[in-house]
């Protein structure tokens, strides 16, 4: 008797928030078939992408296969320590920012450039052709682009070498110098991902109003001058947000491209944060994986920080920030 | 319809265009030209070389067209069977892949698309910060481990069975395309959830299916990594495992040289081979593709419309 009249009491008492709780029971009761929907996918997401944090705490423990997480000694932050001291660390952050840094200031502002000279063009053939074609090589594999890239700068048969032969130069061996591995890279990127990242700057010019065109032209601004005043302005908003986002990848330069584009005579500047992580803790002879996780995990952290200082630079600047 | 319109809309100059303008025109044509010279030639090159002969290609005498015509690296392309188990398991990774993606996509981003579900924002901002962090490769490598799907064909579609990318883009799609009077008026005909997801909402899906299914087959078909993480078996291998090994470590099968005497002929061979082998393993992209594009870029303006 007394639990029940208490709870009238309270209820009485805070009616208002009781109110708004039981309205959400009871939207949460009539919507039970869309958590029906959603228990799936969430679970998954628990799974796959949360229990790996979970379990990225074998970074501070010496862990060994076969034995539980939390029965693995607790080493605290031996092994960052140990990537910090280690030859490697310099070495790697160097690599991966220095690719990172140079794929960002040529890939980024190309593909910008191009949307901006394709949306001065009049929609016909040669508008589409320029787009169809520049966006076929985007979906070629890695594992094709790279065996391209080799076949290309073969140095006795790749056709590269042939033509320079032809006009009396020495052959350059492109794969087995470090000092080429960054441009390699970088400006098979732009090859292969230039037309494709144009679409998304080309949606947004769409959405730039003419009547501002129409009344710069009477106003006898020429087409660069346009670009300049009205263009770029109205896509701004796209132009930072897609900043922002690789600001957060900054690090996280492709495995997959960096990994089989290596070789010895490269490696010096093509090992990156990445396919170090693997080799250590995968693909070596003795698995360090509590070392190799320490290394992935400064990684994540890394991505994050670097991703929120961009979006709070760009709140302060700009006023316009992802979250 | 209104984006399109506004951009087939174009001042229309009555007065001549200044010498400025129509300098800027000159130049900008011809910078685009190059670039789909830039873009076009190596596709282009390899297509010839492939078809041409072997000691014509090595020796730097095709030039754009093929040079003494010849079929004969993809005869032995075709004759030869791991690059078909490849093909048949990257088929069988892109088909039930992309299933369970679409699926899992779509059960995922219908409720997240209402607005009156309580604790929407607290799920979508659970999805949306593995974004931007995870926890990293070993981690993810031991999780699979530990449930035995290493070395199954489950390993290269649990694991990836949702994009976080993808799901914003069909929420997108469900709030912005899908009139919201349809759930009311369906609600007031006493439907329920489930009844509208599969009778209204998922027939009114047809052009986000679609996209959904062009980006996951694209993934699956150019999937390695996981393959070369979680996969030893080599009856389980991927096309790109296989490529991989052809293109990049040059391991061809001398079996495939046996009728070919002189080292300078197995030279070129090895190159043929791998020329015609690319042209093979991008055949199922190049079919779509044409189709496909229109596809793609509906779905990246899905994704900048509201992200």
């Amino acid at each position: 008797m007394a639990t029940a009249s208490s709870l009238t009491n309270t209820r009485t008492q805070t009616r208002p928030k009781s109110t708004y709780v039981s309205r959400t029971l009871a939207r949460i009761k009539k919507n039970w078939q869309l958590y029906v929907l959603l228990a799936l996918p969430v679970a998954w997401l628990l799974i796959f992408a949360y229990y790996p944090m979970y379990g990225a705490q074998i970074a501070f423990r010496d862990f060994l296969p076969g034995k539980p997480i939390l029965q693995s000694e607790w080493v605290g932050l031996v092994n960052f320590q140990r990537f910090f001291e280690s030859p490697m660390f310099a070495r790697l952050m160097k690599n991966t920012i220095g690719l990172s840094i140079y794929s960002l200031v040529v890939g980024f502002p190309i593909p910008i450039i191009l949307a901006l000279m394709l949306n001065q063009l009049r929609t016909g053939l040669f508008k589409r052709s320029v787009q169809m074609v520049s966006y076929a090589p985007y979906f070629i594999s890695t594992v094709v682009m790279v065996g391209l890239i080799l076949q290309f700068l073969d140095l006795r048969r790749g056709p590269v070498n042939l033509f320079l032969q032809a006009l009396g130069l020495p052959a350059v061996h492109f794969m087995g110098s470090a000092e080429m591995f960054p441009s390699i890279y970088v400006w098979t990127n732009v090859w292969q991902y230039t037309g494709f990242s144009t679409i998304i700057y080309l949606a947004a010019l769409t959405t730039v109003d003419p009547a501002l065109h129409e009344a710069a032209v009477v106003d006898g601004a020429n087409r660069l001058q346009r670009m300049w005043h009205i263009d770029i302005p109205g896509i701004l908003p796209v132009i930072v947000t897609l900043f922002i986002l690789n600001m957060g990848q900054v690090l996280n330069v492709g495995f997959e491209k960096t990994f089989l584009m290596q070789n010895p005579l490269n490696l010096a500047t093509a090992e990156v944060i990445s396919t170090y992580v693997y080799k250590i803790g995968l693909a070596g002879g003795v698995a360090n994986f509590s070392y190799a996780a320490a290394i992935g995990l400064f990684n994540s952290v890394i991505g994050l920080i670097l991703l929120v200082s961009a979006n709070w630079a760009s709140q302060r600047l700009t006023q316009k920030s992802l979250f | 319809m209104t984006a399109e319109a506004k951009a087939a809309y174009k001042p229309r100059n009555k007065i001549r265009e200044t010498g400025v303008d129509r300098a800027f025109n000159a130049v900008n044509y011809s910078i685009l030209a190059v670039f789909l010279v830039v873009i076009l030639y190596p596709l282009i090159y390899v297509v010839s070389a492939s078809l041409s002969d072997g000691a014509a290609v090595i020796s730097g005498r095709v030039v754009l067209w093929p040079v003494d015509f010849s079929l004969v690296a993809y005869q032995k392309i075709f004759a030869y069977e791991r690059v078909w188990t490849g093909y048949g398991n990257s088929l069988f990774y892109a088909v039930v892949g992309t299933l369970v993606n679409v699926t899992m996509t779509l059960i995922a981003a219908y409720p997240l698309s209402r607005r009156d579900l309580p604790g929407r924002n607290i799920i979508l901002g659970l999805f949306l910060f593995t974004l931007f962090f995870s926890g990293g490769l070993i981690p993810t490598y031991l999780l699979v481990k530990d449930l035995g799907l290493r070395n199954t064909r489950w390993a290269l579609i649990i694991p990836q069975a949702l994009s976080i990318w993808n799901l914003l883009i069909a929420i997108t799609f469900m709030r912005t395309s899908i009139p919201h009077e349809l759930l009311e008026a369906s609600q007031l005909d006493g439907c329920s959830d489930f009844q509208y997801f599969t009778r209204i909402l998922l027939p009114l899906s047809t052009p986000l299916i679609a996209v959904l299914a062009l980006f996951y087959a694209i993934g699956h078909w150019n999937q390695f990594f996981a393959a070369l993480l979680y996969l030893t078996n080599k009856d389980l291998f991927p096309l790109q495992i296989i490529l991989r090994d052809i293109l990049i470590s040059s391991q061809v099968d001398m079996n495939m040289m046996e009728d070919l005497q002189s080292m300078a002929a197995r030279e070129a061979m090895r190159e043929l081979l791998k020329y015609a082998l690319i042209v093979v393993a991008s055949v199922p992209v190049l079919i779509i593709y044409p189709f496909a594009q229109r596809y793609f870029v509906k779905g990246i303006m899905l994704g900048s419309v509201k992200g």
